[in-house]
């Protein structure tokens, strides 16, 4: 506990199931990571991987209507917040945890004025309205980036640029001055121009306001360099789990492996058209028996068809985490 | 705004010659005699080509339409055939009665379908939505003659809380005038509502599937924040539209109610109008309704231009 009471998010066994009428889909199936103040987990994996489901299963904002379940613990600042009231879960939606999605050109109100989108964080939170609320929302876009705040709080986001959009859903998210922040793909949607930009912008904002941040990519170059530990995601599963540094030097799923392989190297911008992993991800009604991966594996065999690997530690503290039964590098044993 | 503006108004104006020209053209080419239904069926040629005479309806179809249209930009309709009453002089009476009549119903209509609609989109698939959205098919196919006549045997008849006819100026007496009015103006909401309930509906749900109510959510602010403040203005495209259209076509409604209740609006003279083959009267209500229905959809525009700031550019 005294660890865990150390770690600003402690995500623990997290399960998010949906229940559909083709039947149940395993979007999040058991991921386990944790996260200190002003630290930057990255997590990678194909699309359809199930990051976005993880990103809104932390933050809480799935349907509340029965048809989605979710198990499993996760402790911020030692509460569980699946466990917290939806009263008490609104005061840290916005305030403690904030988000920054993948569409800015869907990810702000058409028709609310900027100033009205940001202004509303900072009188729910910090209930600050009128002159306050505009000096300090001008304050905000200033410090994304944006020239000529003042005007812009009067603009909609349709009189803005892509670029211009997301750096206002940055300031948006920051308007509550989050302890996390979780960016899920931030440039998938602009233009490559922009996103190095734009990533450099969050890293600024990160370390000067000393937040902890989950950067969502399904690019591995996006998160080489800018997080501290990397979580890899599988048709829901966490498959490897390790400090960036160990990561890239000694993966040992082949699933890893595959992707550093289609990630760009470092001097390439990021989103670089790569060789893409053969064959596709699984049908999440359906994902094959045993290890998820098994069919596009070219380690498999009869054993990774049958059962499912557990994570297993790579290393003596246990940073380093797999799920694997023939880890590439030479870890791990035949059972 | 204002070349937006300006290319809407310049439309409008297009549109009501037009409208003048085909109110005109649809009524005078239609079969049927005004001096025969005035005179009746034993009249002799020679009175029936007097009356026509001073009726004016020997002249040749160019210079009726002239006539007619200059008269309208100058506010005269011409007279009626039967009572040589100035047609203006009896819409202008009746009017106010049908516009607050249909105002009355579709204010009805929204406050039923604007909370219900929201909330069973919210609720989107539960139980209650389920029942409230085959209530409304309901009502939908249930005519007006119906839901009046209903309302006031109920309300009218049975509890005696309303008036079942009548009519009392707003002037004289806001209350009796309002306590008059509420029977049919619910009447015509009545039948009005569903099909505003089914597109807000319809379109709310769309609009919560959205990320920026999702962003929303991250912000922390409430269901009834977020329904109301965000979610509510981009999913009233459509029911602006419908309403719009609705106030339009409220008419036909007026027509049924105004005469049930008993109402001395435009409905229920433009009834005993075309019934009397005064055609002159006729042109002029539906010259009237018709340039009501543009200036109404010109509003609806400006509506749009207020709801969705992408519009105007
Ligand atoms: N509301 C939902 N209902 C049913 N299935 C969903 C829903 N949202 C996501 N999924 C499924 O969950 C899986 C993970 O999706 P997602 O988290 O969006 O992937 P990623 O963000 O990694 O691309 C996908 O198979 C997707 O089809
Ligand atoms: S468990 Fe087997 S199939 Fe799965 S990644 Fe490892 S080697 Fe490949
Ligand atoms: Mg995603």
């Amino acid at each position: 506990m005294t660890k865990a009471s150390a770690a600003l998010l402690d995500v623990t066994g997290l399960r998010t199931r949906f229940h559909t009428p083709h039947g149940i889909v395993q979007a999040v199936d058991g991921v386990s990571f944790s996260i200190q103040r002003g630290q930057t987990v990255g997590i990678v994996g194909e699309s359809g991987s199930g990051k976005s489901v993880l990103a809104r299963t932390i933050i809480g904002i799935l349907a509340k209507d029965g048809s989605v379940t979710t198990t499993g613990c996760l402790a911020f600042e030692g509460r569980d917040l699946l466990k917290l009231p939806e009263r008490e879960m609104r005061d840290v939606r916005g305030k403690d945890i904030a988000m920054v999605f993948q569409d800015p050109m869907s990810s702000l109100n058409p028709v609310k004025r900027i100033g009205a989108q940001i202004g509303e964080v900072l009188k729910r939170h910090l209930g600050l309205r009128g002159r306050a609320a505009e000096t300090r929302s001008a304050e905000l876009l200033a410090s994304v980036g944006i020239s000529l705040p003042a005007e812009r709080l009067r603009q909609y986001p349709h009189q803005l640029s892509g670029g211009m959009r997301q750096r206002v859903a940055i300031a948006v998210a920051l308007a509550g001055e989050p302890k996390l922040l979780i960016a899920d793909e931030p440039t998938t949607a602009l233009d490559v121009t922009i996103q190095a930009q734009i990533l450099d912008l969050l890293r600024r904002q990160q370390l000067a306001r000393n937040m902890a941040m989950i950067l969502i990519s399904h690019d591995l170059g996006v998160i080489a360099g800018r997080a501290d530990a990397v979580a890899v995601m599988y048709a829901g599963q966490m498959v490897e789990r390790a400090s960036t540094r160990s990561l890239f030097h000694s993966c040992c799923m082949p699933y890893t492996q595959a992707l550093i392989r289609s990630a760009p190297k470092l001097p390439d911008p990021p989103h670089t058209r790569l060789r893409a992993i053969p064959g596709r991800p699984p049908d999440m009604l359906r994902p094959p028996a045993g290890c998820r991966f098994n069919p596009r594996c070219d380690y498999a065999t009869d054993v990774c068809r049958a059962t499912q690997p557990m994570l297993s530690a790579a290393d003596a503290d246990g940073t380093h985490l797999y799920a694997c039964w023939h880890p590439v590098g030479g870890h791990g044993v035949l059972p | 705004m204002l070349p937006f503006f300006l290319r809407k108004l310049l439309r409008l104006i297009l549109v009501l010659l037009l409208v003048a020209a085909a109110t005109f053209l649809l009524l005078n080419l239609l079969p049927g005699d005004v001096a025969l239904s005035l005179l009746g069926n034993e009249a002799t040629p020679a009175a029936i080509a007097q009356v026509r005479a001073e009726l004016g309806l020997d002249q040749p179809l160019v210079l009726r339409y002239l006539h007619w249209l200059i008269g309208l930009l100058h506010g005269d309709l011409g007279r009626s055939y039967i009572t040589q009453v100035p047609v203006m002089e009896s819409i202008v009476d009746r009017l106010p009665v049908t516009i607050e009549l249909m105002l009355l119903s579709q204010g009805f209509a929204l406050l039923l379908a604007v909370p219900v609609g929201v909330w069973c989109a919210y609720k989107a698939g539960s139980r209650i939505d389920r029942l409230i959205s085959s209530a409304a098919l309901l009502l939908l196919a249930a005519p007006v003659f119906i839901t009046a006549t209903v309302l006031m045997f109920l309300f009218a008849l049975k509890l005696r809380w309303l008036p079942s006819t009548g009519y009392v100026p707003f002037i004289a007496s806001p209350l009796s005038n309002l306590a008059h009015l509420v029977l049919p103006a619910l009447a015509i909401g009545l039948s009005e509502w569903p099909p505003l309930f089914a597109v807000l509906r319809a379109d709310m749900i769309k609009t919560l599937q959205q990320d920026y109510i999702a962003l929303a959510k991250a912000k922390g602010l409430g269901p009834a924040f977020i329904l109301l403040r965000h979610a509510l203005r981009p999913s009233s495209f459509t029911l602006v539209t419908v309403s719009g259209l609705q106030i339009a076509a409220a008419i036909t409604g007026a027509l049924v109610v105004e005469t049930i209740f008993g109402l001395p609006g435009v409905g229920r003279m433009l009834t005993g109008a075309v019934y009397n083959r005064d055609m002159m009267l006729v042109q002029g209500c539906v010259a009237v309704i018709s340039v009501g229905y543009v200036l109404i959809n010109f509003g609806v525009d400006l509506i749009y231009a207020t709801l969705d700031p992408r519009i105007c550019r």
